[in-house]
């Protein structure tokens, strides 16, 4: 540890964990990853379970926001759990974020893989859902377990979210 | 607030190395900046950026990020990073002269 004279060490590399499937769990990950390559930090991505649907090539372009059990909303479980309300929230959540010019889920994606930044997902949530590579966007580079996740993420922080 | 040199000539910068007054930079300083940026040659393609940054700059107030240089400045995302591998917007920002943009996205 440095004495308080020097100032830390700044960062050079991260991996993300992006495993969940709604869109609020989705874009914090991406952000995060594409913020430290803004930085020009290395950044790797690693989808695993739920997480999957952000790079799933049928399923990106259809993330929903959670409107059941997602206390943020301040929406009424009951009312969120009804036919439609989480297609409308979502795209009322859409709206707001192009307004402010943020990307949709495959842009954003397509995007930070075109900074630089690798793309991985979980074998053992691919054999889980019964998935294939090719199930996913070209830009994931492979399907990897955990050892080799760790291998990747060696001398980095790990973030998961 | 430290006064350092660049291509002979007196200039406010903050501590990470972005220009305090854009008005104290020319054209001229750039090779000088890039080079401590580890950017040996400035390139056709570095000018583009550096030249979309200042113009950003002089009409908003604030750098663009890496999401808009890529959308409006014609030099796509993959070479944005190609040319400016330690981060797009924030170094041509530090060769353009102008602050740091502090965009998310």
């Amino acid at each position: 540890m440095g004495d308080t004279t020097t100032k830390p060490d700044p960062i050079t590399k991260v991996s993300v964990i992006i495993s969940k499937g709604s869109l609020e769990g989705i874009y914090p990950g991406l952000i995060m990853a594409n913020g430290a390559r803004a930085e020009g930090i290395e950044a790797n991505l690693f989808f695993t379970f739920f997480g999957l649907d952000a790079i799933h090539q049928a399923r990106h372009e259809h993330i929903k926001l959670a409107t059941v059990g997602n206390p943020g909303l301040h929406l009424p479980t009951m009312a969120g759990g009804l036919p439609g309300v989480s297609s409308l929230m979502t795209r009322y959540m859409n709206h707001k974020m192009e307004e402010l010019d943020i990307p949709s889920i495959p842009e954003f994606v397509e995007m930070i893989a075109d900074s630089g930044a690798g793309m991985y997902a979980c074998k053992a949530s691919v054999d889980l859902f019964g998935l294939e590579k090719n199930d996913f966007i070209p830009q994931v580079q492979d399907v990897i377990t955990v050892g080799e996740f760790y291998e990747i993420a060696a001398g980095g922080q790990i973030i998961f979210t | 607030m430290p006064t350092t040199t660049v291509a002979g000539v007196a200039v406010d910068r903050n501590d990470e190395g972005f220009f305090t007054d854009p008005d104290q930079w020319t054209e001229a300083m750039a090779p000088e900046l890039a080079a401590a940026e580890g950017i040996d040659t400035l390139t056709e393609n570095h000018w583009t950026v550096i030249k979309f940054m200042r113009a950003e700059y002089a009409e908003k107030g604030t750098g663009p990020t890496v999401r808009l240089l890529g959308k409006t400045s014609g030099v796509s995302v993959k070479e944005l990073y190609q040319l400016f591998p330690k981060g797009p917007a924030k170094v041509a920002a530090k060769i353009a002269g102008i602050p740091k943009p502090r965009g998310c996205i």
